[in-house]
This record gives C-alpha cells, structure tokens and sequence, in this order.
C-alpha cells in the first residue's frame, strides 16, 4: 500500500465503524514545543488522521487562532528540519497516518526530494498546500509522488464543477473541501447550503471527502458526516490546547462520545 | 543572481521582454512570476485576468483611462531639469515628476486604471493594502472618482510613521483597517488584504499597488504605469536633446521603477533600481531584496525574497514606508536575472541626505522611498562625470513629516534662525 492509500484507509475504516473520520489539526510545537510529541500522539490517539501545521511567517489563508499559534511555533524555534527530527525519534509510537499541511515556501527551501524522503520515513503519508493552486503543482506531486506520497487538493464553494471535477482526480489521500468561503478559524457557523455543496464534491469524488474549516462543536461533526467521509477540526482545537485543556477528551466529545 | 540563468537564457529572456512577450501565458517572467494563490481565489484570478483581456487594450478602456490620467490626474507629469543638482554633481540631472501626479505619487495611474476595471468587472467594493499610504490615498481618490467603497489595510507600523496619509484617506471616504498581525509593516497589510478577499472573493476587487504578487497583477500594474516611462523617453528627446545615459529609480515591490524601466529596456542607457540598505547588510536590517535575497515564493509569486534557510520570510527594516517589503515583483528578479538592470541599495541616512539636498538645490521635497534613487544616482555621477541622468521622482515627501521632523535638516540651520 501507498502513503497516500494509508490516509484513504483510515477514514474508510472510520466509515465502516459508522462513523465520520475524525482529522485533527495541530500547528506542530504549539502551544509548547516541548511538548510537541505529546500533544502529537494524545490527538492521534482519538483522530483516525492527524493534519500537522507547518508553521509560516505569511499564513494568508489562516485566521488569528492560527496565526497566533504559527507565529509562537516559529518563536519556539520549530521548523520543518526540526519536526522531522522529532518524528523520527517518536514514530515507532504512532500509527496513526500523518499529513502536513504547509504553506509553499517552507517545502521549496526544504528541497522537494529531501522532503519526500524524510515523510515517507517519518509516517507522513500526504501534503496539503494552501497556497499551491493545482496549475503550479507539477514539480511536487512529481517529487512526492515516487516515493507514494500524496498531494490533497483542496476544492471551495467557489470552485466551479470543472475544476472540481479536475482536482478531485488529482487529489491523493483524500479530497479537502473547503467548508466556506472564507479563512480557517470562523465562528460564524456553517453555511445553510453545506449539504449541497458537500453531496456535490463527494458525488464527483472516488476518493473520501474531508470536510474543514469552523467545524467546532459535536453538532458541525454530525452535520458534516451525513454528506462526507470526515471532518478536520483546526483552529477550535488549537484553541483548546492553548487554553491548557483536556485535547483527547475535546475530541472524544465531537464524536459524540 | 545571474547564475541563476544561463547566458543563453539570459539573452532569450531578455528578447522575449523587450518583444513584450512577457509575462508568458503561465504569468512566468523566465523563472518567476506565476499564481500561487488559496484555491478559493483562483476563480478570481482567472476572472481577473480574462476582464484584462476582454477590457484593458480596447479604445474604450484606453481612451476612458488616458483621458482620467490627463484630466484628473494631471498627465503628463513635467520633466524638470535639475541645473543646481547638475552643478553639485558634475552630471547632467533630470527628473521625472510624478510627485506632480493627482495625490501626490505615481500610485495613482495604477489606482485609477484598476478602478476603471473593477467597474468594468461588475465589483460591489474595493480593497487595498498600503505601505507609505500613498497607494492608500489614491485608491481612496480613484474608488471615489469611479463611486465604490474602499477599505485600506494597513500595519500598525505605518500608520503611524504616515499618519498625514490615514486622514487623507479616511477623508476621501475610505475606511482604514490598521494592521496588527506580523511585522504590521507591508507585508501583514498585504496578507490581511488577501485573507479579507478570500471571504468574498466575487464582490471584492483586490486594487494591489505594485508590480507584486500572482500573475496577472504583475503585468496590469506595469500596464498600467508604463506612462511614465513614454513620457520620459518623448520628454527627455524634446527638452534634453536626446536619451538619458543612466536611468534610476527606487523599488520597493517596484512599480515605479517598472513603469519607468519598461520602456527603456531596448534603448541604449543604463539601468539602475534601488533598495533600501536600511541600517545594515545583516537579515532583517535592510529591505534590500534583489542585492541580498534568494528565490523562493510570497505572497503569489516566485521572485527574490528575504527569508532564512528555513523558508521564513524576515522583518525588514527601512526608514521609508514604501520600500519596507521582503520581497519584489517578479519582472525585476528577471531583469536583474538577464543582467539588463542592476539593483543597488542605499542606507538610511544617506536616503535622509539626499532628500535634504534635493530640498536645498532645487525646491524639492521628495519622497524618503524616492530619495533612495537619488543617492544611487549621485553615487554613479562621481564615477561618471558629464553624463545625462533620469530619475524617476515617485513621489512628494509631506507624508514623511512625521518621520523627517525627528531628523532635524543639517544644511539649513538657518529655517530656525
Ligand atoms: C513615493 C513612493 N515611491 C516609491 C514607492 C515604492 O513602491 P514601488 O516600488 O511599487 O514604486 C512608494 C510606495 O509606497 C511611494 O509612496
């Protein structure tokens, strides 16, 4: 099996239990980069996939929560180099497949081959690139590619049906629809139209479709889990872990456990 | 940088820009430029870049636009003749004046032309990002004269080293959105902009003022500026009897250094744009991005950046709002590429010098992003007696005053007598 196939197996598996996959996110290193691992594995111990953030001096697809949490990992010292390193002291632990999510220019500076060997060697399956729109793709979904690495497309609202059709068929993994318009971090609930749009994506899509962005609560899981695979859940659990609070119970909660 | 082209490559490249072939179809110029851009953006960016197609080169656009730029704005800005700078210089200075523009810079033939088109493309309001505040005031001004509503963001930094701007901007009935997040300098103020387009990105049209960011920006803000650079070529044959030897202007994202340059490019002079050198050659002391900066990708395009080795774009430090930006447009990281203009840096305090000079020779109060062109120029005239410079004056210096009357001026003691 593939990297990449790992991240589809695992919501699959999600969904056999009857239930919606669960992706958390971290901004690796935050709120203490002491901690990183820790707070790594107590989320990988609920999430059937873990969403690791790269911290970035520009994250312009990011709201405050993950703005404050990238600029304080940066503070910190935590760098791309510096996540591997402890990945590869910890991955024996974790088996829980891991995707990153970066900005371009940290993977650019790092060197595509390099960075496609040491995830293949440190558990991560897949890489999501906000700033990567799909026509600028070619040289890193080439580099991940030979080592079974996958690239996961992300698809909006706006995204008109071609295009979605298009990016869907090259996403790997699995496919990340955009919740709303908008930057992560919202809390102004989900859109009324989400149902639609979600059935939409997943009727286009072979491979699951993970829902993010403002997914808070229990309820915005529930919500999401009739008409996609899984639910990333970012900055509301960013904000938990900077309030000092119990994660793993957090995320047990969204499932309705 | 030019090892990072071949000589061959170098020389196509170079062909292919004075054709006017580039950006190519991908927005590359050579290596850099193109659109990394949040995919919820990209449906604008092509709607963007087709209503550029479909408007920008029409007689309708063409003659709606040149006549604003010579009835509002004031076009063509004079070519002025500098004879006591000359004298002091040992050269032959002339400037091209777009502190005479409408509001006070050559901000505003970008900020017009793009607010003619957001009209033409149907948006509901307007967004910009501002540095020194001009670009800031003229879309403020050009959203007024085309009737839409205008939001300016801008870093909390420079709000306050250009507080004359935020009034002037708020009184022309823009709403001001201070910038706290980042280095609250240029660069957060551009992130915030494109974080609030992405929540409506078929409403808002983003008015980006500089040759910066994801292709087509690049291209339509050269467009849209290179009067100045026709302008100066017809001035400078019927006032100074022929071309400049050397050209200079500064750059901060480099628009009108663009402006000016583009036209030029085929003709028989030097060319020279000019960075802040802030306090120092260290990371983080100076904005100098072409002379100190490596390749990699900001804010929507592949150009020269300062960042560490860790791909972390760094503060940056200079005196002059404007110039204060990690990184430049693509097309000057393939013209520095080529070899065809050289970027050069000058420091701070040799910025506050040059400006006093200009004041004290010629009645000039200049811009402190524009006086960093004139210490390059001075600089090149030692080593270059008896030849006709150009300088591309962008901007006047009244929005410096917050910062100008902490460095009380040297020369003329006696203002105080
Ligand atoms: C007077 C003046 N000159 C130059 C600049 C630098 O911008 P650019 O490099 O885009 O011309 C600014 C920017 O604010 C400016 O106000």
């Amino acid at each position: 099996m593939q990297a990449h196939e790992r991240v589809s197996e695992a919501v699959r598996t999600a969904n056999d239990e009857g239930r919606a996959g669960l992706v958390p996110f971290i901004t690796a290193g935050y709120p203490d980069a002491k901690k990183f691992i820790e707070t790594l594995k107590e989320v990988a111990s609920v999430g059937d996939v873990v969403e690791l953030g790269i911290p970035f001096s520009d994250p312009m697809a990011d709201g405050m929560t993950i703005q404050r949490s990238s600029f304080e990992a940066l503070k910190q010292g935590v760098s791309l180099a510096w996540i591997f390193d402890r990945l590869d002291e910890a991955k024996s632990d974790i088996d829980t497949p891991l995707v990153m999510m970066s900005y371009l220019n940290p993977l650019l500076a790092f060197g595509y081959d390099e960075l496609a060997e040491r995830a293949l060697a440190t558990g991560v399956c897949a890489f999501i690139v906000p700033d990567l729109p799909f026509e600028e793709s070619e040289e890193i979904r080439k580099a991940l590619e030979a080592k079974g690495l996958g690239l996961i497309q992300l698809v909006t609202p706006a995204t008109p049906p071609e295009r979605l059709k298009k990016l869907c068929d090259a996403s790997r993994g699995f496919v990340y629809a955009v919740t709303i318009t908008g930057i992560t971090g919202g809390d102004k609930g989900l859109p009324d139209d989400l149902a639609d749009y979600l059935d939409s994506v997943s009727e286009v899509s072979e491979l699951p479709v993970c829902a993010g962005f403002g997914i808070r609560a229990a309820s915005d899981v529930a919500a999401v889990g009739e008409h996609a695979a899984g639910a990333i859940v970012g900055s509301a659990l960013v904000e938990v872990l900077e309030r000092g609070e119990d994660a793993a119970g957090y995320l047990k909660s969204l499932q309705g456990s | 940088m030019t090892s990072l082209l071949s000589p061959a490559e170098a020389d196509r490249l170079l062909k292919a820009a004075i054709a006017g072939e580039l950006p190519d179809d991908r927005g590359r110029f050579g290596p850099f430029g193109g659109r990394y851009v949040p995919e919820t953006l990209v449906p604008a960016f092509e709607r963007l870049e087709e209503g550029i197609r479909e408007h920008l080169h029409t007689d309708e656009f063409q003659s709606e636009f040149v006549n604003e730029l010579k009835t509002w704005v004031g076009r063509p800005t004079a070519l002025t003749f500098a004879p006591r700078l000359s004298e002091r210089w040992g050269a032959e200075v002339w400037l091209k004046r777009e502190d005479l523009a409408h509001t006070g810079a050559h901000k505003i033939n970008n900020a017009i032309g793009q607010a003619i088109l957001a009209k033409k493309l149907g948006a509901k309001r307007v967004i910009a990002e501002t540095g020194a505040g001009q670009h800031g005031v003229a879309s403020a001004a050009a959203c007024a004269r085309v009737g839409l509503p205008c939001t300016v963001y801008m870093g909390a930094v420079d709000i306050e080293r250009q507080a004359p701007n935020v009034d002037r901007m708020r009184r022309l009935g823009a709403a001001v959105v201070a910038v706290e997040s980042g280095d609250k300098t240029l660069r957060a103020a551009i992130d915030e902009a494109l974080r609030e387009w992405v929540s409506d990105p078929s409403g808002i049209y983003y008015l980006l003022g500089s040759a910066v960011g994801a292709h087509p920006y690049p291209y339509l803000v050269r467009e849209l500026h290179s009067c100045i650079g026709r302008e100066s070529r017809e001035q400078m044959m019927a006032q100074a009897g022929g071309l400049p030897d050397a050209v200079f202007a500064c750059v901060g994202g480099g628009s009108n250094a663009i402006g000016l340059f583009y036209p030029m490019l085929a003709d028989d002079c030097e060319i020279i744009g000019v960075e802040a050198g802030g306090t120092g050659k260290g990371l983080g002391q100076n904005a100098a991005t072409l002379a100190t900066g490596t390749p990699g990708v900001l804010q929507g395009a592949y150009t020269m950046i300062l960042q560490n080795s860790d791909g972390q774009v760094q503060e940056t430090h200079s005196i002059s709002a404007g110039l204060d930006y990690s990184g430049v447009g693509p097309e000057h990281a393939m013209l520095q590429a080529t070899g065809r203009v050289r970027y050069v840096s000058a420091g701070d305090e040799a910025a506050l010098e040059a400006l006093e000079e200009l004041c004290e020779l010629e009645g000039i109060l200049t811009a402190l992003e524009t006086s960093h062109a004139f210490v390059a120029a001075r600089a090149w005239a030692k080593e270059n007696p008896g030849k006709r410079i150009l300088i591309g004056n962008s901007g006047r210096g009244d929005k410096d005053m917050p910062t100008l009357t902490k460095y009380p001026a040297k020369v003329r003691t006696h203002a105080s007598t």
